[in-house]
This record gives C-alpha cells, sequence and structure tokens, in this order.
C-alpha cells in the first residue's frame, strides 16, 4: 500500500527542522526513524500534510555525558544504542530494552527519541524513561523547555509535546556502581510487542535493597510506575521472599486492556510475575 | 516530485520521485530491480530487505527520497560478475547448497540480513543466527536449513577471507543507467 501525497522536508539543523514545522501547515508529522509512522501511513492511518524528516539533523543523534546524567539525541538509533560505550557503562537497562525492540533491521531506522514521542503504551522504551524519570527536552518556536517523565506520557499515544515542538533530547541518570537493572518481556513471537513487559533499575547496599525503580509496560494507556512494590522493597533485606511479597503488588492502580494477545487479569498477573523475576533479577537473585 | 540521486548495484541513477514512493516500489517500478520483493507489506517479513549505506533495511519502511546520496544494495547486486560467469556471493550459494528456501520468495531478504549479520559477527552460533534473522519470516522451511546455510556461509567466509567477494559489488558507473519505466 502506498500512503497518501504530503509535502516533504527535509532540515539538517534543529533550527531548520523547527522552521519546516511552522511552515508545514494544518497538520505536519515529525518523522524520526519512520519504522511506526510509515507503517501507519502505508495503512492511510495517518495522511499528513507534511512530513518533517529529521534523518539527516545530526546534532540530533549520539549520546553525551553531562555530569551525573547521560544525553542522550532523540534520532540516535536503536543500532547506535546498543554499540554506545557510555550507555554500555551507565545505560543498562535501556540497551537491554532496545535489545527486546522489532528486530535488526527496524533496530538500524528507528530511534530512541522516535519510540518516545510516538508512546505506543506496548513500546518498551517509554516504560524504561519512566522508571529512570528521564527528562525531555523539548525545542519550540519560543525555545526550550524540559518535561519530566512522569508529565511526558500523558494518555495513549498521546505526548506532552505541543504543536511546533520537537523532541531534542532525553537526560537520564547515569546508574552506576551498586545499580542492578532487568529488562523482562512478555509476548507471543520474536519482534512482536510486548504483552506486558518489566522494566526494573534496584540499588543495594550491601543485604539491603535501598531503592529501586519499576516501570510497566502495556499495563494502561500510558507507562506506568509499580509504585506500591517499589515502595515495599525499600530497606527490606534481598530474598526471594521479599521480593515475591514486594511484585505481588505489582499491578495496584493499573488498567491494562483486553485485547486478541490477552486479557486485563491475565495481564496483572504476568505484571507480577514479570516484576518478581525482573526484580530479583536486577538484585542479583 | 523530488529529484534523487542513489547508487544502486554499483549504478548511479538521477530520479523524480515522489516523496511518498517506498525505497521498495522505486527499486522494482522505476529501476526494474524485481529481485528485491513485496511480501507483507507491514515491516515484519524482511522479504523487501536491502542495504542502505551497508546496514540492512527493510526498504518498504523507508521512502525512496530518503535514500538520497546513499549507496542501495540489493540482492541483484551482491553476486560478481555477469551472466554465466557470474560468481554467487558465499551466502547465496550456502542457501543454495543448504537447501535454505523452499519457495524462495524470503530468500532475497533472508540473504541480505544474513549478509548483514555475518559482517557483524562473523562467527555466529545457531542461537545468533537465530535472533539475527528475527526480522525475516520464511513460511516454508522451518528456519533450519537455513541457520545451517548462514552458518555454512560465515565458515567459507571467515576461510577465506582475502578474497570474499563483499556484499559491495564492483562500481560500474553509469549515471544514465537503464530504467524500466519511463520518466514522468
Amino acid at each position: 500500500m502506498i500512503p497518501a501525497p504530503f509535502a516533504y522536508a527535509r532540515p539538517s539543523t534543529i533550527e531548520e527542522a523547527l522552521q519546516a514545522i511552522a511552515d508545514g501547515g494544518e497538520d505536519v508529522k515529525v518523522l524520526a526513524g519512520g519504522q511506526s509512522l510509515i507503517p501507519v501511513m502505508r495503512l492511510r492511518l495517518a495522511a499528513p500534510e507534511t512530513l518533517v524528516d529529521l534523518t539527516r539533523v545530526a546534532e540530533l543523534r549520539g549520546v553525551r555525558e553531562d555530569g551525573d546524567m547521560l544525553v542522550i539525541g532523540a534520532m540516535t538509533t536503536h543500532a547506535d544504542v546498543l554499540t554506545d560505550p557510555l550507555l554500555a557503562q551507565y545505560g543498562q537497562l535501556i540497551v537491554q530494552a532496545t535489545e527486546t525492540v522489532a528486530d535488526r533491521q527496524v533496530r538500524r531506522r528507528g530511534t530512541f527519541g522516535g519510540a518516545l514521542a510516538h508512546a505506543d503504551p506496548a513500546g518498551d522504551l517509554p516504560a524504561v524513561a519512566l522508571a529512570l524519570d528521564a527528562e525531555f527536552v523539548l525545542a519550540g518556536p519560543g525555545g526550550r523547555r524540559t518535561v519530566p517523565a512522569a508529565e511526558f506520557f500523558v494518555d495513549y499515544l498521546t505526548t506532552a509535546l505541543e504543536e511546533g515542538e520537537l523532541l531534542v533530547e532525553i537526560r537520564v541518570p547515569k546508574l552506576g556502581e551498586g545499580w542492578g537493572v532487568r529488562y523482562e518481556k512478555f509476548n507471543r513471537v520474536v519482534q512482536a510487542w510486548s504483552i506486558v513487559a518489566v522494566a526494573a533499575a534496584v540499588r543495594r547496599e550491601g543485604g539491603r535493597i535501598a531503592e529501586a525503580r519499576i516501570g510497566l509496560t502495556n499495563m494502561g494507556p500510558t507507562p506506568l510506575r509499580a509504585s506500591a512494590t517499589e515502595a515495599a522493597l525499600v530497606g527490606v533485606d534481598v530474598s526471594l521472599e521479599t521480593v515475591t511479597a514486594a511484585a505481588a503488588q505489582a499491578a495496584e492502580g493499573t488498567s491494562p486492556s483486553n485485547d486478541l494477545n490477552a486479557q486485563a487479569d491475565y495481564r496483572q498477573h504476568l505484571a507480577q510475575v514479570l516484576t518478581r523475576r525482573a526484580v530479583a533479577a536486577a538484585a542479583g537473585l | 516530485m523530488t529529484q534523487i540521486n542513489v547508487r544502486v548495484d554499483g549504478a548511479s541513477y538521477t530520479d523524480d520521485v515522489e516523496p511518498r514512493t517506498l525505497l521498495v516500489h522505486y527499486l522494482r517500478e522505476q529501476l526494474g530491480k524485481v529481485g528485491t520483493v513485496v511480501g507483507c507489506d507491514t515491516s515484519n517479513c524482511g522479504a523487501c530487505t536491502v542495504h542502505l549505506d551497508g546496514q540492512a533495511v527493510k526498504s518498504c519502511t523507508v521512502f525512496a527520497v530518503q535514500a538520497d546520496g546513499c549507496q542501495v544494495t540489493t540482492i541483484e547486486g551482491v553476486a560478481t560478475g555477469e551472466g554465466e560467469s557470474a560468481t554467487l556471493h558465499p551466502v547465496q550459494r550456502a542457501f543454495h547448497e543448504m537447501h535454505g528456501l523452499q519457495c524462495g520468495f524470503c530468500t532475497p531478504g533472508m540473504i541480505m540480513a544474513s549478509i548483514d549479520l555475518l559482517k557483524e559477527n562473523p562467527d555466529p552460533s545457531d542461537e545468533e543466527v537465530r535472533e539475527g534473522i528475527e526480522g525475516n519470516l520464511c513460511r516454508c522451511t522451518g528456519y533450519q536449513n537455513i541457520v545451517r546455510a548462514v552458518r555454512q556461509a560465515a565458515a567459507e567466509m571467515s576461510g577465506k577471507a582475502a578474497d570474499d567477494p563483499q556484499a559491495e559489488p564492483a562500481a560500474v558507473d553509469t549515471a544514465a543507467a537503464d530504467h524500466v519505466a519511463a520518466q514522468a
């Protein structure tokens, strides 16, 4: 199938991109890696008037350090993520989740920022960004603003990005010494979307859990934190019993959908099981 | 219409395309590169896999305008030489020898994905081959012989790495190479 006609702009700087978005008319779509947008356009579920292709905006691609933070350019591809030395050292949770995204070819084109801006609740990276309390840097005609992950994901396929704005970079804390991470994903076949997945990062101090961050994929219209489990884990001695008890609360406050892959109650069951596995692995059990 | 300059299987082309034209349709319908097939048309099956600047991509999920200034290699460009004297790429040969296909529809994409995998990992295990081609679906063989083929090709390619006919075809600099479709 062939998409409906559109005007095409290929800026090479962020400035030019914002201008192209401003000049693009009523219905402008930003094309990052295109691995979700192009299929949607082929099905004519989207027929934008103008497409602004960011592929040649070099300043949007790459990973750098900024003190205790990593700054990931929105157009950094999934394949870039998997080979980046800074992410290998401080961003293993992102790396693990990215490894499970689609397949080799899609990871060559698909981007970190594109996946987050698309905000599919079954996508793997939104829950990771939420668990890490990532900060989203948005550029617009009036300058830049920073939105925390908890406010970025607004609803199903809907983010805090306003018309005319562009996601430029994502800032995540470096997870170094003491942190363990695990992304546990359950899907029916490889390259399929998550039925449910859990992103866990746990900081241990001796035999105890000092801090736990848990993000849930596909347990509602947006990614969610397993807040009750996080709270229950702080200060406990690390053991399979304590982790299992805390993970039993993982589905609290979630509202997963019923669809062809799974019913809501099954998803809530999965959330508990996967949280137990993810936290146990992250805590080194 | 937008003008693009691309190099496909070693030949240079300058063409006008609609921005909405998918790379796979440009390759097949304007350049006649029908070796690259459209399978699912939903970015799942990988049958349309080509290399864009050396990296495997699904050409049904890239616009032709995005290939402007780039080098594209299709299944038609991986063998060396022409006609009777052509030498198949080791991965092509291995698919033939190991019966890595039945109907053959997925094969162009399988081979392009496998070449990409072997560039990154010249000696993959069975498991790594299966993961490496997870973006390519075969509905006939059950993958068993495909995995064998990729591993045989890996062994052959590492055995004679010096004169390995790489995925990049020999350069043929014909600015006005043959087209099947007349330009609008």
